[in-house]
């Protein structure tokens, strides 16, 4: 059937879909936060919203700032100005592509969907970059830098972390990967036993991509980018309005998508224990659903219990612990892969 | 390793050649309107790159001429005032105006009223201190202690509100003593009106509340590794700096100086009371925090002390109804939560003071600031700032 339909329309259609499940579980991991946070503080969270537990807090929230004055300062480079947010936001959302649901459920199965993966989501700094340098304002410029900084310190032991799961896995795709860790590894009384990674040898290389992928998301305890006591907002100082909207939905939006890339590369991604198939490409996306939303309540979790490190500190973390630990982790895993 | 120069030459030497290379030393305006500045101090930092370079911090924002406007206000009226310098602790601000007032006269207050003067001074500087502990991790990054150490200082507002009728300015001193409760009347025979029902179990109540709260930080933040590697080593003061700028309160026992003004003065029956000065040697950041984090127990200690030893007698000595006091000046000094809080009050007779100057504690804290900031990162500067715990009504007047 779907072999039937135009290729341009499918496009469009994959493109909707992608984009409202992002800003769908975007909105809800606003809700998430703010919820679960407030009961972190012993509060109670956003209530009368919705009728009920606050649920359309989000939506209010935007609709609210849709009404904002839209404020372009005069120090700023106004096309670089209005165009990073959606930088921002495209690169979170593009990851999204290669994401799979379920065994046949995804965009775009590509070869190299991890190399895509890594080039694609390192482009939302790029958003803030530009948003850090066009504002025209001392604290948007030195949050910029910070996160140009701060991709250069993370953007490598990620990759390194990365590529410790490709070697056990032996593929690049996405699809493979999961493939790969729903292959037993032993059968014991008829049963067949497999393991995610982040329980068959990838440990190491789990908390690194996790600590990573914070650093990526400049979300405390590496929210150096905006460190409000320090830079007021950082990059997002001199934003408001539709355009703040955008970049407040691309933080959320890039949770979801880095937390989905956590699940599938570690955490066995769609797949279940004593599922296959069919049914598989049925309950896929609930299941990665739910991983999803465990490793964002990690973050989430994290967020309100750390404080913010300072911009040497975390240099000297990456550089000094996170890359020689990732690099052993390459060659512990190279070698189990040669010995078994 | 390169120099840092305040015009923003940056020298290299490789090997005898020696290359200037000119970078542009970027002045970076902290403040009036910035989150970490307490209302709106304002600091002129040269930085380069990220570190300070200079750094000169303007005051004046917040100047409200309290010391002109005390010279045309009657002494009871000015209480009001002067408990809005500092608005975390009004009532610590005062004792000593009051103290000094009665000094004058030759008057003093009744044991009872000065207990009731002591407990709210200890609850205030509690609540003071809460309000600190959670607002410096806040400085840091970390959101969630300032929930736990303000829901616990709503406790003890109560109990200041309950006695006083208001939770931040409770305009509660009286010259010669203290308020009354409603239907004592001016000599109070009927002791037991004074204060209100349940106060004792709630004091014990919420100073077991304070004290858990105090444990839950000590694990929350002064446990946690990052805020020991944002908070340990930065913004050092040193004895001598400590002393050399006038710094007093925690922020000078901090840096190890053994002074704390209610042992050393006598406007408060602290004697009757066992308590410790809370001291710590480093001088930095974290050990301003902890200092205060001590100092609430400390003074959970005192409150639990007075209230088991109230003394029986009226709340208000004999003073005249409208009050004139007799030429003379005094200078009355007291242990304010954040320092050192010293009114020099000249009187000529009459109604109103002649001139009233002020002392506050929080001027003197960041006047030390151009001196420890040079060198430091933006970051160390904010974990800096928010430790010296002041607040700019304070600093203004």
């Amino acid at each position: 059937m779907i072999e039937n339909v135009p290729f341009a329309l499918l496009l469009v259609i994959k493109i909707l879909v992608v984009l409202a499940l992002m800003l769908v579980a975007a909105l809800v991991l606003i809700w998430g936060e703010l919820k679960w946070s407030a009961h972190i503080q012993s509060r109670v969270g956003p209530w009368y919203a919705g009728g009920r537990w606050g649920w359309a807090q989000p939506l209010a929230d935007a609709l609210k700032f849709l009404q904002k004055e839209d404020l372009v300062p005069d120090a700023a480079d106004d096309k670089v100005f209005r165009l990073a947010p959606y930088v921002m936001i495209a690169g979170t959302i593009a990851t999204f592509v290669v994401i799979p649901l379920g065994p046949t459920v995804v965009a775009r199965d590509l070869d190299i969907g991890v190399f895509y993966l890594l080039a694609i989501s390192s482009l939302s700094t790029l958003g803030v970059l530009m948003a850090g340098w066009s504002s025209g304002n001392k604290y948007s410029l030195i949050g910029g830098i910070r996160a140009g900084a701060q991709l250069i310190a993370y953007e490598l032991p990620l990759v390194l972390a990365v590529a410790a799961v490709a070697i056990q896995a032996g593929t690049l795709s996405l699809t493979g990967i999961v493939a790969a860790q729903a292959t037993p590894l032993w059968t014991i009384g008829g049963v067949d036993i497999a393991l995610p990674y982040v329980l068959s040898g990838q440990i190491i290389g789990f908390v690194v991509f996790l600590v990573a992928s914070l650093a990526e998301l400049n979300r405390t305890p590496f929210d150096l980018p905006l460190a409000e006591s320090e830079l007021t907002m950082g990059y997002v100082t001199e934003y408001s309005g539709l355009r703040f909207t955008m970049f407040f939905l691309g933080e959320y939006a890039g949770m979801v998508s880095i937390s989905a890339i956590i699940a599938t590369l570690y955490l066995g991604g769609f797949w279940a224990p004593g599922l296959s198939g069919d049914f598989l490409d049925f309950a896929g996306p609930f299941i990665l659903t739910i991983k999803i939303f465990l490793v964002a309540f990690l973050m989430i979790w994290i967020r309100w219990t750390y404080p913010r490190i300072r911009e040497d500190q975390l240099q000297a973390m990456a550089w000094k612990w996170l890359i020689p630990l990732t690099l052993f982790n390459i060659v512990a895993t190279a070698t189990m892969k040669v010995v078994l | 390793m390169t120099q840092l120069d305040p015009r923003g030459i940056v020298e290299i030497s490789d090997g005898g050649v020696s290359v200037e290379l000119k970078g542009e030393a970027m002045t970076l305006n902290i403040g009036p309107q910035h989150p970490s500045t307490h209302g709106v101090l304002r600091l002129v930092a040269e930085v380069d790159g990220e570190r300070i370079a200079r750094l000169d911090p303007t005051i004046g924002y917040m100047h409200r001429g309290k010391e002109k406007l005390a010279e045309v206000r009657t002494y009871a009226q000015i209480t009001a005032l002067i408990n809005r310098i500092d608005w975390v602790s009004g009532f610590a601000n005062e004792v000593p105006f009051i103290v000094g007032v009665e000094r004058l006269l030759g008057v003093e207050a009744p044991p009872r009223a000065q207990y009731i003067r002591l407990i709210l001074t200890e609850l205030t500087r509690i609540s003071n201190h809460l309000v600190f502990a959670s607002s410096y991790p806040l400085e840091l990054g970390a959101a969630t202690p300032l929930m736990y150490a303000l829901r616990e200082r709503e406790f003890v507002l109560d109990l200041i509100e309950s006695v006083t009728g208001g939770r931040f300015h409770p305009n509660f001193n009286r010259v010669g003593g203290v308020k009354p409760a409603a239907g004592g009347g001016k000599t109070q025979k009927k002791v037991e009106l004074d204060l209100p029902a349940g106060f004792y179990a709630g004091v014990e109540k919420a100073m077991d509340r304070v004290d858990a709260v105090c444990d839950e930080l000590d694990d929350l933040v002064s446990g946690n590794e990052m805020i020991q590697a944002r908070a340990i080593g930065v913004g050092v003061i040193t004895a001598e700096d400590a002393a050399a700028y006038g710094l007093s309160g925690p922020n000078a026992r901090a840096s190890g100086i053994t002074f704390d003004l209610r042992k050393h003065e006598d406007l408060l029956p602290y004697g009757d009371f066992e308590f410790d000065v809370a001291v710590r040697h480093n001088g930095d950041s974290f050990d301003r925090y902890m200092v205060r984090i001590d100092e609430i127990r400390q003074s959970t200690r005192i409150v639990r002390q007075a209230i088991h030893s109230m003394p029986s007698s009226p709340l208000q000595a004999k003073v005249p109804r409208v009050l004139k006091v007799p030429p003379g000046s005094v200078y009355v000094r007291g242990e304010n939560p954040k320092g050192e809080m010293g009114y020099y009050i000249v009187a000529q007779g009459g109604r109103v003071p002649y001139r009233v100057k002020i002392r506050s504690a929080s001027f003197s804290n960041i006047s030390v600031m151009p001196k420890i900031a040079v060198g430091q990162l933006i970051p160390d500067l904010v974990a800096t700032m928010g430790s010296l715990d002041f607040v700019l009504g304070d600093v203004d007047r």
